[in-house]
C-alpha cells in the first residue's frame, strides 16, 4: 500500500530535479567561472590571499610561477621585483578593479539611460540634441577623452570612475533612446496619457520597466569594457597611485620587466581580458535569455 | 549624391564644434591658470591684473569665442615644457600616428571581412568556432596588454621582430597587430552574421539553382549586399582605432602623439595636451567623413540610410 503512493511520489520528483538541472546546465558556466575570481577576490580578497600583498621580500624578487624552473608552490604566480606574491596583489589589486569597474558603470547607466528616456519620449529638438552630443562624444577617441580629462582634474580614483562616466554614457543612451521610441508608441502608453498619467509616471512605470532586460545586458557588457578602461587609464598613469593597486597598474607597473620577469605583466592582463571576455560571454547569453522572454510577452 | 554630401558635411561640421566646446570646457575645469601663472606674492590686484591679460574676467560664452579664434588662426597656445608651439609639436608626430591607426584600419578591414565571410561559408566546423573564438579573446584583451605579450613572443623569445621605434616596415607589425585585433573582431562578427543573412536570401538562391559558381555568388552578390552594416561600423572603427594608436604607441615607444601627450601629461604641459586632443580629433572626423563619402560613391544604397 505505502509503496503504491511512494511510486508516484518518486516518479513526480525526479523530473522536478532533472528540470533543476538541465536547467543548470543551461547557465552559462564558462562565462561565470571567468567572472566570479574578480566578484570573490574583490569582496573576500583578505581572507583569500596566501600573502600579505604588501610584504615585500627582497630576498626572493622576480621568483617565477611554480610550475617553471626556480618557481616554488608557496608563490603559485611568482612574485614582482619586490618579492610580493603576485597572486596576491592579483588578489588585492581586484578590489579597486571591481569597484571602480561597477561604479563607473552604474553611474553611465543612470546618466545614459536618462538621456535616452528623455530623447526617445521627448522627441523633436531635445532628441536631436542629445544624440547630437553622442554623435560628438562617439567622434572624439576615447584615449584623447581620458588624457584631456587626466590632465584637467589629475590622476585618480576619481579620474577613473569620471572617465568610464563620460565614455560609457553614450552607449546607454542610444540604445535606449531607440528602444523608448517604438515603446512611446505602444497601446498602454497612450491609454495612459488618456488616463491623464503624468509623463514622469509614464517613464517611470510603463517605459522604464520594459526597458530593465536591456539595461541588465548592457551594464553586464559594459562592466567588462570598463574593466579594460580602467586598466588603460591606469596605464597611462591617470588610474589609482601606488601603494593602491589595480590590475592596470600591475600591467603597466611590470612593462619594464616584460624581457626579464613576464609573469609580472602577463598575470594581470589575462585576469583583465578573462573578466572582460566572461562578462562579454555573459551579456550575449543574458541577451538571448531575456529576448526570448520578451518576445513570450 | 548632393544632398547627401552637404548632409554628411554638416554633420561633421557640427561635432568639430562639439568637439571644440567639449576640449574648452575641460580645459577650464583644469583649474585657474592665473595661479599657475602668477607669483606666489602676487597681490589680488595683479592677479585680477593677469586674468584680464588671459581675457579671464569676460564671461565664458566669449572666452569660448576667442578660444575658438585663436584654433582657427592655428594658434594652440604655447607648450611650457618646450616653449614652442604647440600645434607644431603635434604635427611633427602626427604623420606617425595616423600611419599606425590607418594601417591597422586597413589590416582591420581586409582581414575581419576575409575571416567573416569564410566563418559564414564554413558555418558550425571548427574552422568557424576556432576563429571565432580567438577573435573573442583578442576582442576582451586590452591592445596594450596585447602589444606586450606580441612582443614577448615575437621580440623577445623568436627574436623575429624589433618592438620599438620607428626605422622600417618590420617595426610597424607588432603595433598594427596590436591595434586592429580588437577591431578584426568587431569586423569578423558583423560580416558573419551579414553574410549568414545573405545567403540564404531568395536572390541568392536563385544564382545557386541557375548555376552560377560558388566564388562568384559569394563574392560578387553576397558580400557586396553584406557589406552594408559592416560599412556603417568602420567610420567609428577609424575613430576607435586612431584614438588606440595612443595608447599603443607607448608600448611600442612609437613617436607620435599618443607619446607626446603622455610626456606632456607628466610634465602638466596642457598646451600640447589641448592641440593633441584637437588635432587627432579633426583628423578623426575628417576621414570619418572621407571614408563615408567614399563608400557613399562606389554604394547608392548608403547615401539613403
Amino acid at each position: 500500500m505505502t509503496g503504491e503512493i511512494a511510486l508516484p511520489n518518486r516518479g513526480a520528483a525526479w523530473p522536478r530535479v532533472v528540470k533543476w538541472a538541465s536547467g543548470l546546465q543551461r547557465l552559462p558556466w564558462l562565462a561565470i567561472l571567468m567572472i566570479a575570481p574578480v566578484l570573490i577576490f574583490g569582496v573576500f580578497g583578505p581572507w583569500i590571499w596566501p600573502h600579505d600583498p604588501a610584504l615585500i621580500d627582497l630576498a626572493n624578487t622576480k621568483q617565477p610561477p611554480a610550475w617553471l624552473d626556480g618557481g616554488d608552490w608557496s608563490h603559485l604566480l611568482g612574485t614582482d621585483s619586490f618579492g610580493r606574491d603576485l597572486f596576491s596583489t592579483l588578489i588585492d589589486g581586484a578590489r579597486v578593479t571591481l569597484i571602480v569597474a561597477v561604479v563607473g558603470t552604474l553611474g553611465s547607466a543612470l546618466i545614459g539611460v536618462t538621456i535616452g528616456l528623455v530623447a526617445g519620449f521627448y522627441g523633436g529638438r531635445v532628441d536631436a540634441l542629445l544624440m547630437q552630443l553622442a554623435d560628438v562624444k562617439m567622434s572624439i577617441p576615447a584615449t584623447l577623452l581620458i588624457i584631456l580629462l587626466g590632465g584637467a582634474i589629475g590622476a585618480g580614483l576619481a579620474t577613473i570612475v569620471i572617465s568610464i562616466v563620460v565614455l560609457f554614457w553614450a552607449s546607454f543612451a542610444r540604445v535606449i533612446r531607440g528602444q523608448t521610441l517604438t515603446l512611446r508608441e505602444r497601446g498602454y502608453v497612450s491609454l495612459a496619457r488618456v488616463a491623464n498619467c503624468s509623463d514622469y509616471w509614464i517613464i517611470t512605470r510603463h517605459i522604464l520597466p520594459n526597458l530593465l532586460g536591456t539595461c541588465i545586458v548592457l551594464i553586464t557588457i559594459q562592466l567588462g569594457r570598463a574593466i579594460v578602461t580602467e586598466a588603460g587609464i591606469s596605464f597611462l598613469g591617470l588610474g589609482v597611485q601606488p601603494p593602491d593597486s589595480a590590475w592596470g597598474l600591475m600591467v603597466s607597473q611590470g612593462r619594464t620587466f616584460l624581457a626579464t620577469a613576464w609573469w609580472i605583466p602577463a598575470f594581470p592582463g589575462l585576469a583583465i581580458t578573462l573578466t572582460c571576455l566572461g562578462s562579454n560571454l555573459l551579456g550575449d547569453w543574458l541577451r538571448d535569455a531575456l529576448d526570448a522572454r520578451a518576445s513570450l510577452l | 549624391m548632393l544632398f547627401y554630401f552637404f548632409r554628411r558635411l554638416g554633420r561633421a561640421l557640427v561635432t568639430i564644434v562639439g568637439i571644440s566646446v567639449i576640449v574648452f570646457v575641460v580645459a577650464r575645469l583644469s583649474g585657474d591658470p592665473t595661479l599657475q601663472l602668477a607669483p606666489e606674492d602676487a597681490t589680488p590686484e595683479e592677479l585680477a591684473q593677469i586674468r584680464s591679460e588671459l581675457g579671464l574676467d569676460k564671461p565664458i560664452w566669449m572666452q569660448y569665442v576667442v578660444f575658438v579664434e585663436h584654433v582657427a588662426q592655428g594658434d594652440f597656445g604655447t607648450s611650457i615644457r618646450y616653449q614652442q608651439p604647440a600645434l607644431s609639436l603635434v604635427l611633427s608626430v602626427l604623420p606617425a600616428t595616423l600611419q599606425l591607426g590607418l594601417s591597422a584600419f586597413v589590416l582591420s578591414t581586409i582581414v575581419g571581412v576575409l575571416l567573416g565571410v569564410v566563418t559564414a561559408l564554413k558555418r558550425d566546423t571548427w574552422i568557424d568556432s576556432g576563429l571565432r573564438g580567438v577573435v573573442v579573446v583578442g576582442q576582451a584583451a586590452p591592445s596594450f596588454w596585447l602589444g606586450m605579450m606580441l612582443i614577448l613572443l615575437f621580440s623577445v623569445e623568436l627574436q623575429w621582430l624589433p618592438s620599438s621605434g620607428r626605422m622600417s616596415l618590420a617595426h610597424m607589425v607588432l603595433p598594427t597587430m596590436a591595434l586592429a585585433l580588437s577591431s578584426v573582431a568587431v569586423v569578423l562578427r558583423l560580416t558573419r552574421s551579414a553574410m549568414l543573412e545573405t545567403m540564404s536570401a531568395d536572390y541568392i538562391r536563385f544564382l545557386r539553382s541557375k548555376g552560377m559558381s560558388k566564388s562568384l555568388i559569394v563574392w560578387k552578390h553576397a558580400l557586396r549586399n553584406a557589406s552594408i552594416p559592416v560599412i556603417a561600423v568602420l567610420g567609428l572603427q577609424l575613430s576607435y582605432l586612431i584614438g588606440g594608436a595612443v595608447i599603443v604607441e607607448t608600448v611600442f615607444n612609437w613617436p607620435g602623439v599618443g607619446r607626446l601627450m603622455v610626456e606632456a601629461l607628466n610634465a602638466r604641459d596642457f598646451a600640447v595636451i589641448q592641440a593633441g586632443a584637437l588635432l587627432v580629433s579633426f583628423f578623426t572626423v575628417g576621414a570619418n567623413l572621407l571614408v563615408d563619402l567614399l563608400f557613399g560613391l562606389v554604394d547608392p544604397r548608403i547615401r539613403y540610410e
